[in-house]
């Protein structure tokens, strides 16, 4: 049996993996960046293309934050644009309880330098004409906007390979145990690894690996649902979102209407399929949403695998049972934006044992029934419907 | 409570296993896009129009109408429960979703026999984004549906059965047919004979058209290997090579219409979103469902009929059908005509025998887009040129079809790779000096064809 050594693992090349990878290897270490398939297939790549701050909880503000200013310089880290584009984020209230909750978040994320804008109806027409009626106002987050995640992740797990990271794609990990000194680690092709540091990001798989060390976490699958327009004309100047969920959809320069909201079910292994009721629904939002292309056509609808926790924050930290094992999953449906400066958290772990970034409120042990920490209430933007989580919205 | 069998497709496998079907008590459901009965191969014209059926159908005009009243007898008498005018665009372990007359519906089904039928197998060629340029499936149905030809002076290319017959109907209906440009070469005399023994008849047919094409003055040429549509706005002419060595002639010849087709690949995306197994067809050169002795796929309950799962043609696709509604029969322990049953495997065995010789006289070229142009197109809906694909594929040297689509939108368009997928396949391929059987499918994705926005949702 071959044993490859390596300083790192890092088991999952999505996006916050790769950019673990991409990080640790630019300051001189090996690592061996693993994905059971390839890099950003399950939700990294195949995600909404959301890249925004509005909406997060607090506790996420200074990991949005910093991952904002490495999106600003995302062609420097990938060697492409990625389709990047800040066109604004706008969040849509369809009544005056939704446009208080929208108030409430605006007042309590300025604080984090988060600067978002209320509109009143009047000016929603004003400033997005091509939206329905019936809308109460909106928050307006002027430099978040969208990418094609089809092109960062991958081009993000490349970049790490340029830094010196071993990409191992295909190569999924079976067991891995850790000796007080290193973890030795399987996969399923037969081969050994032996390395210093362990990282887990390994998105909706990712809780079988904690399991491996004796870290249950309530990780569940979820699968978000998304479908894409035929090319139209340029109509939307703004990524939009809706207060409370169930709807989110952006144009692409193309002139494919891409949305989402709402769940699609699980498929054949590791595979998810859109869900009929779901789709009835969404198609009817949209067409309310933008009633301009009622008579345009859907050409395909996808969905993707992630993993999502109970409190929809992400496990981001050090494991609280074995030394040298970091962990970044759980993102539940919000890891496109947060996963590079996710992923630069975990290689600061690495080399220093410390987050520039605070990160208590992610610690893998707050679901524990003796932690006191259970179900962390969190300052929210109003109810949490889990229609409103989706994959990077 | 059982539910009624579904069949999708009212073409002629369609509406034989209706039949079958029908006969035992079973009221099945038939469910077909189009507003009347027949396929492709059978479409019927729209109402007010007369034609004849030997005008529209030629030799086959019995087998049409025979099917056409087959089919209009189990619609009167209510033994069928047709919904014409239906897609069917995904499909799960117990429902079909369709979208018929502006409206999304959901149709629960027990069983289900995919009789989906086939399109022509396109693969690109410099200029074929022209318009004036068609499939030969699509000049046929030009004729047999809307009564009229592609152009005053066409020309049909490609290669397959259907290059000879579609330009006997187009001479036989009064257009002018410039050429035939066959990229096989011409039958070895061995192929011909082996091919007269298997089914003289059907050979015959085949040597009738050759024959009056000849004797009514339409050039038939043979092993070309090259071939182009040039003009501005349009189709003006076609140039072809009949070598691939520089120095060999090149032809042009003055059309304002080309019509190709490389033979016929399978609508099997239904099987693809139900889940059935898939296996690489060497005769077929694609990925198809895989299918058993009697019809059935890998699933239980799922049973895969005519075009739409091996190319096999009109007179195949009547017996498959009739062989999956036996297995039907068969699987729910109900009565059937197990001599009649057996006869028809039998017929399908010599089927597949004959088809077998028929595909190796016209087999698709195989290296067709190995010396093609950067700036060739391969697919139109995103208009992606074999360039922008050489590029990511050098990017990402092992990428497979499915990250190919990510990274370059190959196949990501109105048509989600049913035009462009074999094109891609081929210079995927070729790319990575890869047999096509080493190509991965591409994954399909609901819906099976484009889905209006603005359609009332059903009621829950």
């Amino acid at each position: 049996m071959r044993t490859l050594n390596t300083d790192v693992l890092v088991v999952g090349a999505g996006i916050v993996g790769a950019s673990a990878a991409y990080f640790l290897a630019r300051q001189g270490r090996r690592v061996l960046l693993c994905d059971a398939g390839q890099s950003g297939t399950k939700a990294s790549g195949v995600n909404f293309g959301g890249v925004r701050r509005q909406g997060r909880p607090l506790a996420q503000m200074p990991l949005a934050a910093r991952s904002h200013a490495l999106w600003g310089s995302l062609s420097a880290l990938i060697g492409i644009d990625g389709e990047y584009i800040r066109s604004g984020h706008l969040k849509i209230a369809f009544n005056e309880q939704d446009m208080r909750r929208l108030e409430a978040y605006r007042d309590t994320v300025t604080s984090c330098g988060l600067d978002l804008r209320l509109l009143d109806a009047q000016q929603v027409r004003l400033h997005y004409p091509w939206l329905g009626t019936g809308i109460a106002g909106a928050s307006l987050c002027p430099e978040d906007g969208h990418a094609n995640p089809r092109l960062v992740s991958p081009a993000l797990a490349w970049a790490a390979q340029q830094a010196g990271a071993r990409l191992m794609e295909h190569c999924r990990i079976t067991n891995s145990r850790y000796d007080g000194r290193n973890f030795l680690s399987e996969t399923a092709d037969g081969q050994r690894i032996e390395s210093r540091f362990l990282v887990n990001t390994a998105g909706a798989w990712a809780g079988a690996i904690a399991q491996i060390f004796k870290e249950p976490v309530p990780l569940t699958e979820i699968y978000p649902q998304m479908g894409v327009t035929e090319p139209l004309r340029a109509i939307m100047n703004v990524v939009v979102g809706v207060q409370g969920g169930g709807l989110y959809a952006r144009q692409v320069a193309r002139g494919n209407i891409i949305f989402g909201g709402s769940r699609a079910r699980s498929g054949e292994a590791g595979f998810a399929r859109p869900s009929h009721q779901s789709i009835s629904m969404l198609l009817t939002r949209l067409a309310g949403l933008i009633p301009d292309i009622a008579n345009a056509s859907v050409i395909r609808f996808w969905s993707g695998v992630e993993g999502a926790t109970p409190d929809l924050n992400p496990v981001l930290g050090p494991s609280a049972t074995t030394p040298g094992l970091f962990h970044g999953f759980g993102y539940s449906g919000a890891g496109f934006q947060v996963g590079f400066a996710s992923g630069e958290v975990l290689s600061q772990l690495v080399e220093t044992g410390a987050s520039a970034i605070a990160i208590d409120d992610f610690r893998i042990d707050r679901f524990a029934a003796d932690s006191g920490k259970l179900q962390t209430s969190l300052p929210h933007a109003g109810k949490r419907n889990t229609d409103e989580i989706s994959i990077s919205k | 409570m059982t539910l009624a069998p579904v069949i999708v497709g009212a073409g002629p496998a369609g509406i034989r296993a209706a039949q079958i079907l029908a006969k035992t008590g079973l009221r099945p459901i038939v469910i077909d896009e189009a507003a009347r009965v027949g396929g492709q191969i059978y479409r019927q014209q729209p109402d007010g129009f007369s034609r004849t059926a030997r005008t529209l159908y030629g030799f086959e005009h019995r087998k049409a109408r025979a099917v056409h009243e087959t089919a209009n007898a189990l619609i009167a008498s209510r033994q069928i429960d047709f919904r014409p005018s239906t897609l069917v665009w995904d499909a799960d372990d117990h429902h079909l979703y369709v979208s018929s007359a502006g409206r999304h519906d959901s149709i629960p089904y027990d069983r289900l026999i995919l009789a989906t039928g086939a399109t022509d197998r396109v693969l690109p060629f410099n200029g074929w984004t022209l318009p004036g340029v068609y499939t030969l499936g699509g000049a046929q149905i030009a004729l047999k549906y809307q009564g009229c030809a592609i152009g005053r002076q066409v020309v049909l290319t490609g290669t397959g059965p259907l290059l000879y017959l579609v330009a006997y109907q187009y001479c036989k209906a009064g257009a002018n047919v410039a050429t035939v440009l066959d990229t096989s070469p011409f039958p070895k005399p061995t192929q011909g004979i082996r091919a007269f023994v298997a089914d003289a008849r059907l050979m015959a047919k085949g040597v009738y058209y050759m024959a009056w094409l000849r004797s009514h003055g339409v050039p038939l040429v043979h092993g070309v290997t090259a071939f182009e549509a040039s003009g501005s706005d349009r189709v003006e002419a076609i140039k072809w090579r009949q070598s691939n060595e520089a120095t060999a002639q090149q032809h042009v010849l003055p059309c304002d219409a080309i019509a190709c087709g490389f033979g016929l690949r399978s609508e099997n995306q239904l099987a693809s979103l139900l889940g059935c197994e898939f296996v690489f067809d060497e005769q077929d050169r694609a990925w198809q469902p895989r299918v058993g002795a009697d019809g059935e796929s890998s699933r239980a309950n799922i049973y895969l009929a005519g075009d739409g799962a091996r190319i096999g043609g009109a007179d195949m696709a009547e017996l498959t059908g009739q062989q999956c509604a036996y297995r039907l029969l068969q699987d729910l322990n109900l009565d059937y005509d197990a001599k009649q049953a057996k006869r028809v495997t039998k017929k399908i065995q010599r089927g597949r025998h004959t088809r077998l010789l028929i595909d190796n006289m016209f087999a698709p070229p195989v290296s067709w887009l190995d010396q093609a142009d950067d700036a060739l197109v391969v697919c139109r809906c995103e208009e992606i040129c074999v360039g922008d694909v050489r590029r990511m594929l050098h990017e990402d040297p092992r990428s497979g079809l499915n990250r190919m689509k990510a990274l370059s939108r190959v196949g990501m368009g109105r048509c989600q790779g049913r035009m462009c997928g074999a094109g891609a396949a081929m210079l995927l391929a070729h790319e990575q000096a890869l047999r096509l059987s080493g190509v991965e499918r591409l994954r399909s994705q609901p819906p099976v064809k484009p889905l209006r926005i603005g359609e009332t949702p059903c009621e829950p």
